[in-house]
């Protein structure tokens, strides 16, 4: 290709807020019930209903809005969004269009190097749709309105990113936040943060922007980022044949790595929306931005110096620390009771980090308690269990939660302090392993190691390393 | 009439509204329409030019919910309006996503 372009990204990304009931009636919002138990009359939209507020959702719009450094809009309102879909029993969605919540904000991310601002064009409330499962047996789809009602916070970006490492960083950036302020735990695979991509490319340099298109279904990151390189190189390679690129919805197959274009222009997307008659207004006082503000929790950038001030660790360990607002509440708690932070600091960095990855969990998914891995410090540190032995113990804290003191009484996995027992077990390893012993004392160093692993073996590895390793070395030099 | 109706509006507000329209209905509804722009025309007269737009009649603002469950299983009354059900679902023809 002899032109060079640019892409540019703008993200709509949909988040559902932790409220325990719906925006606008008071069903539950919790996930997986039977189908249709969460509904009443105002989710499924009968006639004569009337929705009412939750006023927890305007609090968790206002606090992601203050987080995102936007402007509050003083009066804010609801409107009617028009359209027939069976996932839609109301024939409109309620939302808002003329009077956004929060606009004009930015978050900052780093990407390429070097930091940069995104910038928010608008944040607002607006209600979820139902589920619609397909039915292979009799070619239908069956409508589930448990999700109908759900609140959620539309947060529309600037189209201000030009590659998927930035939409990446951007979408960590929002989930950090909000994972934060506690206002939605953020899962893309789940569903309760959701991401459409607009994307348009332009010959580099040029001063008007290409034809945007957006697509729906990236269920993570991976998805996001092949979705954007193959709908960068489709809208190139169109305009390299001497064809439009049409505006259009389009839907990402993360399977086969192509997308299908789902509704262009010519179906008609006229919303008509109005205000909705049943909502009245709602006036945000600089008293209630106030008091939101106050409640704001302590954010990454603050907690990291912090960090650097009251903790020792380094900043490395820090930085992936406060990543997860969940890791560094079990942090900060498991290292209050155990006043070990740079102990506290290795088990989450090294064993939890590693036993997440290896079940590809997220650190958010994390549930053990501070309490049981202080316990694990405390016993490590004391030396009533060697590290191989806190090892496995650790695995069934992370696992389980196991009380570690409990657990390691109940199978026997104190260490051995009675220097007469170890100096039994020596002795008959000394006996036994004459060939090692000479090896060792014909100046190979290496031959202690094994001495050392039998030693252990017979003390049923309840011993500390370190003194069979010590007094080994003193009896092998003594009985020459 | 001043405001004029063509066939192509009509047909196009008929598919948006989901109505399908014999000619002798699109006529009357033509007609009605064209009535309602006609009144319209009347209210733009007025300059408007300093007057915020108008969404609700009555001064009450800020009227809302606690964050607290009270609705039980309602499957029962919400299927209990569905024309074709199936495994607690309202089953409807065909549709993506």
């Amino acid at each position: 290709m002899a032109r060079r372009y640019d892409t540019v990204i703008g993200l709509e990304v949909h988040v559902e807020l932790a409220t325990k009931t719906k925006i606008f009636c008071s069903c539950s919002t919790e996930f997986g019930g039977a189908p249709n138990s969460h509904t009443c009359p105002v989710c499924t939209g009968m006639p004569g209903a009337l929705p009412v507020l939750n006023r927890q959702v305007v609090e968790y719009a206002l606090a992601i809005g203050l987080a995102a450094n936007c402007e509050i809009s003083r009066v804010c309102k609801f409107d009617r969004k028009n359209y027939f879909y069976p996932d839609n029993p109301q024939n409109y969605q309620i939302s808002q269009l003329y009077l956004p919540i929060a606009a004009n904000g930015f978050v900052e991310i780093e990407a390429g190097g070097g930091k940069k601002r995104v910038r928010i064009h608008e944040m607002h409330m607006e209600e979820d749709a139902g589920k619609l499962i397909h039915d292979e047996w009799d070619d239908t789809s069956l409508v589930d309105f448990n999700r109908s009602g759900v609140p959620l916070v539309e947060i529309v970006s600037e189209p201000d990113m030009c590659s998927a490492e930035e939409v990446i960083a951007y979408l960590e950036k929002l989930r950090m936040i909000i994972q934060y302020l506690g206002a939605s735990d953020c899962k893309l695979e789940e569903g309760s943060m959701r991401a459409d991509v607009n994307l348009s490319v332009r010959e580099a340099g040029a001063e008007s922007l290409g034809t945007r298109t957006e697509m729906k279904n990236l269920n993570s990151f991976k998805a996001i980022a092949r979705a954007i390189e193959a709908e960068r190189m489709r809208q190139i390679e169109l305009l390299e044949a001497g064809k439009e690129v049409i505006q259009e919805t389009r839907r990402w197959d993360d399977n086969k790595e192509v997308s299908f274009a789902m509704r262009s222009k010519e179906d008609a997307q006229d919303y008509r929306y109005f205000p909705d008659p049943d909502l009245v207004p709602i006036v945000i006082s600089d008293q209630w931005i106030e008091q939101i503000r106050a409640r704001q929790p302590e954010f990454r950038t603050e907690k990291l110096e912090r960090y650097r001030r009251v903790f020792d660790i380094p900043q490395y360990d820090a930085e992936i620390i406060t990543a997860s607002k969940h890791m560094a509440d079990i942090f900060e708690a498991a290292s209050a009771i155990c006043g070990k932070p740079k102990k506290v600091s290795n088990w989450l960095m090294v064993e939890t980090l590693r036993l997440l990855k290896e079940r590809n969990m997220e650190p958010e998914e994390i549930a053990f308690s501070p309490e049981n891995l202080a316990k694990l410090v405390e016993l490590t540190e004391g030396k009533a269990i060697n590290s191989s032995v806190a090892k496995d113990v650790f695995e069934r804290i992370f696992l389980e939660d196991v009380d570690p003191v409990v657990y390691v009484d109940e199978h026997g996995l104190r260490m051995v302090h009675d220097e007469g027992e170890l100096e039994g077990a020596l002795k008959c390893v000394i006996r036994e392993n004459p060939q090692a012993v000479f090896d060792y004392r014909s100046g190979k160093e290496k031959a202690l190691g094994a001495l050392v692993g039998q030693t252990m073996k017979a003390m049923k590895g309840k011993a500390d390393p370190g003194l069979v390793n010590r007094k080994l070395r003193e009896m092998l030099s003594a009985d020459k | 009439m001043k405001n004029k109706i063509s066939d192509e509006t009509i047909e196009y507000v008929g598919i948006l509204a989901k109505l399908e329209l014999s000619c002798e209905e699109k006529e009357n509804a033509k007609a009605d329409m064209e009535k309602m722009l006609d009144y319209i025309d009347i209210l733009n007269e007025l300059d408007t030019e300093d007057v915020a737009p108008l969404s609700h009649v009555f001064p009450v603002n800020n009227v809302f919910r606690e964050d607290a469950v009270s609705q039980r299983d309602g499957s029962e009354d919400t299927l209990g309006n569905a024309p074709l059900s199936k495994s607690g679902c309202f089953k409807v023809p065909k549709t993506i996503g």
